[in-house]
């Protein structure tokens, strides 16, 4: 019988097969990919022409910003769940693999995918939107990245719950807008004072906020998941 | 020690509809248990939940003979062909080989797997795309990923669906094979499917 670190080794094993499926298996589809770049491409666009030549106000661009990457991370974030659900996959993974392990792996996944939508939305912003001028960038650095993990975190839980719905592309933006809402509060209001160039000090209390909500979000997914996976 | 699979007072119901009652069995090492009953009965119920992917309403499943189980563990007890069982399209026989192995937490032996798809004769294509099996052809797959780790427990929901007269051979010596390493649970309404069995649960007669 394996003891407790060869068991914990074999989890962990599973937990990045998880992840190293999915990511082969997007690389080969791309649905998730091609789904998130065309929603960040297409929704910068239309914020430059509707902008025209005219600028906004920080508050404004902070906050447009976050707009862009929370559509495109409701049009791509869900698909790890909803592929297994349509393809009749979801029962050999549970069949094969703890549904921690499978959490675990999905949450990875969709960290890394998470975490390079936004880095793309912020570099297209940044290059094509006038006046999105960035004067603190440590504050804007940890904002980039606690918010892309939060967003990751939430999605991935909301993503298998409503894997199994039937109406699941609708679903998945009305069920994800509360539960993010305190996030978007946070990271559009950072990325406001990262825009107004205030020390770092004056952000603790949004970064202790992120920080918080990232801890309850997988504490809470973690606990909830088999729950959700397994029936 | 023997194993020794037992599954007490095992009911299970869905949207409150009972799909069956109180079902008790049980099955030792080198035994073949059938579980018979028409469409509906809830042969496919009772096997995901004695495979551990269902939970039941009531009643609870044991496994004796092996000690203290991780989760991990139990689940590489099991092995499991059913047709709703569905393969990774997009990945070759040789990929979902070894991403199988790698989600049980194992590491994949390649001359194994080779082997294991010369078995069910599907070593031409190992390399292929699944998208492009035919569905007898993944059905041959799904019995090389169920026997790529040796289970002590094989459960087969509908053996034979999809094969061809050669496939079916191959399964029935897999059958052979099986009740000379563990436990044989075989679900099916065709009785020519299976040559003999020890025990039997009958849904039929418990709706």
């Amino acid at each position: 019988m394996p003891g407790a670190r060869g068991t914990a080794g074999r989890w962990i094993r599973a937990a990045v097969a998880v992840f190293l499926k999915d990511w082969r298996s997007e690389l080969r589809t791309r649905y998730a990919i091609s789904a998130l770049v065309m929603f960040v491409v297409t929704t910068i666009s239309i914020i430059l022409f509707s902008l025209g030549g005219e600028g906004a106000s920080p508050e404004v661009l902070a906050g447009m910003l976050w707009v862009v990457i929370f559509f495109a991370a409701m049009s791509g974030l869900s698909r790890t769940f909803v592929m297994e659900e349509e393809r009749g996959t979801g029962m050999t993974l549970s069949l094969l693999t703890p549904a921690g392990a499978v959490f675990a792996g999905k949450l990875l996944f969709n960290l890394v995918l998470g975490s390079g939508l936004t880095v793309l939305a912020v570099l297209l912003y940044a290059l094509l939107i006038n006046g999105f001028i960035i004067k603190t960038m440590s504050i804007f650095l940890l904002t980039i990245a606690l918010g892309s993990v939060g967003l990751a975190a939430a999605s991935t839980i909301i993503a298998a719950i409503i894997a199994r719905a039937n109406t699941k592309g609708t679903l998945y933006p009305v069920l994800s807008f509360p539960i993010l809402l305190p996030l978007l509060m946070t990271v559009i209001n950072a990325t406001r004072l990262a825009a107004d160039g205030v020390p770092l000090g004056e952000a603790v209390g949004e970064f202790q906020i992120l920080v918080s909500y990232i801890v309850v979000v997988v504490t809470a997914s973690a606990m909830l998941f088999e729950y959700i996976w397994k029936d | 020690m023997a194993l020794r699979l037992t599954g007490q007072g095992l009911s299970k119901a869905f949207n409150r509809r009972p799909v069956f009652r109180d079902i008790n069995l049980a099955a030792t090492d080198g035994e073949t248990l059938l579980i018979a009953g028409r469409n509906g009965s809830g042969k496919s119920t009772l096997v995901k939940i004695l495979s551990g992917i269902l939970t039941p309403g009531s009643g609870t499943v044991t496994i004796e003979g092996v000690g203290r189980l991780d989760e991990l563990s139990r689940k590489s007890l099991f092995g499991f062909v059913a047709p709703y069982l569905q393969v990774y399209d997009e990945f070759s026989a040789m990929e979902n080989l070894q991403l199988c192995a790698a989600l049980r937490g194992l590491q994949g032996n390649t001359q194994a797997h080779e082997a294991l798809l010369r078995r069910v004769a599907l070593d031409p294509a190992r390399h292929d795309p699944v998208h492009g099996f035919s569905s007898g052809m993944k059905q041959r797959l799904k019995y090389a990923l169920a026997l790529a780790h040796q289970p002590r427990i094989l459960v087969l929901d509908e053996p034979m669906s999809n094969l061809d007269a050669e496939g079916m051979s191959i399964v029935r010596e897999i059958m052979r094979e099986q009740r000379s390493r563990g436990i044989l649970i075989v679900a099916t309404n065709d009785l020519t499917d299976i040559e003999s069995f020890n025990g039997k649960v009958d849904l039929n007669a418990r709706s």
